[in-house]
């Protein structure tokens, strides 16, 4: 294996490597504490720990949680042990930042002192616009007159969490459904007389157990589908703050960003921090900001996702412009795709808050009759406004 | 032990596992860490289980995960009808209060359930948590209680604590993100669909009289199958399922007869669409292709 790492002389051994990988992790965002370095530690000497794949599968099997992150690790594991043709300045934590790792929470890691590798990719809340291409913005510039107030103000921090406090309201209102029928439940309000007599037969007549029925919530499961596609990208930034706020009002929801292809952000998102979750998550998806295949990245949805976590109770809400650089085909068959499963399709698109907009861009012409909603939403009152109508969903 | 020879025992008892997973069920073993698998149905999550209580040589305890799952259905319950029976029959000999009161709260009227049983077994046993993803987040903070302390508290009677560590192994097809808590306490590993080679070894090992040329031909078909755009993609119980068909129909060359290769299809496609969809034409290029 020429391309292992080659350590320096001064690497005071195995186990502060074993560590210094595992802040490199956490940098690149996989949650993971001491408990994961001692047992990875513990792990190696169950292997042979000379051979770089059992290594490899030591370290997946321990430091990774779920699909998203199996996938990450084979490029994560290269750039910290498989790295010899690149130049390294510093490989491991000094001592100090490992004390520090033991006492303090996972977080207080800052991306210079753990491997050197992870530096290129530590997250960064600034980036989100900076790398955006040209085309795209151009539509969004020549119409921001005309617009009341757009949501590329709201860019400061109190504002996100206005905009939180709405998306927390929204989820509010597609979440709040209860049936109208009670059904068995352990913790009911109401005693089920009928189940209650029924198995007091087995006891002799003696109500020993009480059986209790509840209202059952039937609770919409929210899916958000974030365009971050170079002409939405002055929009992105608020959008992601939005729907941050959104998983963190509701645990269920699950939320993915696309431009030409579709990525899930929903362990991102759950971060306690606005700006980092943005900033993660905006590394998550290079190409942010660049063309827009909306239609394929929704039937990649379709295809996909969709089936794990998409049902009848599901409300789909596309956050997307409508400019496809694909044919509106893709878009339609996507769409029906996804009504098939039984979900609501909301689509929220910034252009339509402004004076004299049309749906006439292919895609969104393909798209409105399999929509049941279809709205503004550029300004925080667009956004308010849209509880009233989620209601009546 | 080392990760290739427990990958050797496995395949012994008819079970191809990759690297992957040998090593993580090794971790596992010798770490005693429970193990959490993904991946899509019919990958062979729980069967992995089964076969490595062979390898083993001991128990497989089950518990069945589904929407409502409570304690009294995973850890343990009191025999009611029984001790109803005993208060009866004690109230007919004169006997009463306390000593039938600590009579039917005994051992003896205790109904283990799996978890309760898997942890006072003499030699530790294999636990499979089938389809965790089904239960409610209440059971996973329950489950997660029982996993780290090994240890039950049935407050009639006190704690019991556990004789034996079981082998633990969860299985989830990802229709809910599982809690970070129980990721952590889990070694993970993600069950992919297997490759070429592999599936053709699992045919063989699970088919041993299926000849060379259909063995390729069936492989190259499903997996062809796969890449299509199905509602429900075939596992590999489906393959094995299709290959029997193919077998007890006695057909050597799946291209030979369009008729009856459509007819063997209902053994690969579960969904009425799918069934639609892969019409004879389709089915045909497809084993034109595989050979």
């Amino acid at each position: 294996m020429s391309r292992v790492t080659r350590f320096a002389a001064r690497d005071p051994g195995p186990a502060a490597r074993v560590v210094g990988f595992v802040a490199h992790l956490r940098d690149n965002g996989l949650r993971l504490g001491v408990a994961e370095a001692v047992l990875s530690l513990t792990a190696l000497t169950q292997v042979n720990a000379a051979v770089p794949d059992d290594c490899r599968r030591v370290f997946r099997a321990i430091c990774t949680g779920c699909k998203e992150e199996a996938e990450r690790f084979d490029a994560l594991f290269d750039s910290y042990w498989m790295d010899d043709r690149r130049v390294k300045q510093r490989f491991m934590p000094k001592p100090q930042a490992m004390l520090n790792d033991a006492v303090h929470s996972s977080r207080d890691t800052s991306g210079a002192e753990s491997g050197a590798s992870g530096a290129s990719t530590t997250p960064d809340t600034e980036d989100g616009e900076a790398d955006s291409d040209g085309t795209g913005k151009l539509i969004a510039t020549e119409q921001r007159n005309l617009s009341r107030r757009d949501l590329r103000d709201l860019i400061r921090t109190e504002e996100i969490a206005e905009a939180e406090a709405i998306a927390r309201r929204l989820g509010a209102a597609l979440r709040d459904k209860r049936s109208r029928r009670r059904i068995a439940a352990r913790k009911g309000d109401r005693l089920h007389f009928r189940k209650t007599i029924r198995r007091s037969l087995s006891t002799g007549g003696e109500p020993l157990y009480l059986l209790r029925k509840r209202r059952p919530d039937r609770t919409c499961k929210i899916v958000a589908i974030c365009d971050v596609s170079g002409s939405m990208s002055v929009y992105a930034q608020v959008f992601l703050a939005f729907l941050a706020g959104l998983m963190r009002a509701d645990k269920e929801a699950d939320a993915y960003l696309f431009h030409t292809r579709l990525v899930r952000i929903t362990e991102a998102l759950r971060d306690k921090d606005t700006m980092r979750a943005i900033g993660r998550m905006s590394l998550m998806a290079d190409g942010f900001g660049g063309g827009s295949k909306i239609g394929p990245s929704l039937q990649r949805f379709a295809d996909t996702y969709a089936k794990r976590f998409v049902d009848g109770r599901s409300v789909v809400l596309i956050l997307s412009d409508g400019y496809d650089t694909e044919p509106p085909k893709h878009l339609e068959t996507a769409l029906i795709k996804l009504k098939k499963r039984g979900c609501k399709v909301l689509w929220l698109n910034p252009l339509k808050g402004w004076l004299d907009y049309a749906p006439v861009a292919g895609g969104m012409a393909a798209a409105l009759p399999h929509l049941d909603l279809f709205k503004a939403a550029n300004t925080l009152d667009d956004l308010a406004a849209l509880e009233t109508d989620l209601v009546t969903l | 032990m080392t990760w290739q020879s427990l990958q050797t025992a496995l395949a012994k008892q008819d079970y191809v596992a990759s690297d992957d997973l040998s090593v993580a069920l090794h971790l596992a073993l010798t770490m005693e860490r429970p193990l959490l698998l993904e991946g899509a149905a019919g990958v062979g999550k729980t069967e992995i289980a089964r076969t490595l209580s062979l390898t083993q040589d001991t128990q497989l305890i089950r518990l069945q995960c589904y929407e409502g799952l409570d304690a009294s259905q995973a850890i343990y319950e009191w025999n009611y009808q029984r001790q109803l029976l005993t208060i009866r029959s004690a109230a007919e000999d004169g006997e009463t209060g306390k000593s039938v009161e600590d009579r039917i709260f005994s051992r003896d009227f205790l109904l283990e359930r799996p978890l309760l049983a898997a942890i006072t077994q003499e030699k530790p046993p294999v636990l499979l948590i089938d389809e965790i993803d089904r239960a409610d987040e209440e059971f996973e903070a329950y489950l997660l209680e029982v996993l780290s302390d090994y240890q039950v508290s049935v407050p009639e009677l006190g704690t019991i604590t556990a004789t034996c560590k079981p082998i633990v192994i969860l299985t989830s097809n990802g229709t809910r993100d599982l809690s970070d808590a129980l990721r952590r306490r889990c070694l993970y590993t993600y069950v992919e669909y297997p490759d070429r080679a592999t599936e053709l070894a699992i045919l063989k090992a699970r088919c041993s009289g299926v000849e060379e040329h259909l063995a390729n031909q069936i492989i190259g078909f499903v997996q062809k199958l796969r890449e299509e755009d199905l509602e429900k993609t075939p596992g590999i119980a489906e393959m094995l399922d299709f290959a029997a068909a193919l077998m007890g129909l006695g057909i050597a060359d799946l291209t030979c007869d369009r008729a009856v290769l459509q007819s063997t299809l209902t053994t690969l496609l579960k969904t009425q669409s799918d069934q639609a969809q892969i019409t004879s034409d389709v089915a045909a290029r497809l084993a034109a292709k595989a050979a």
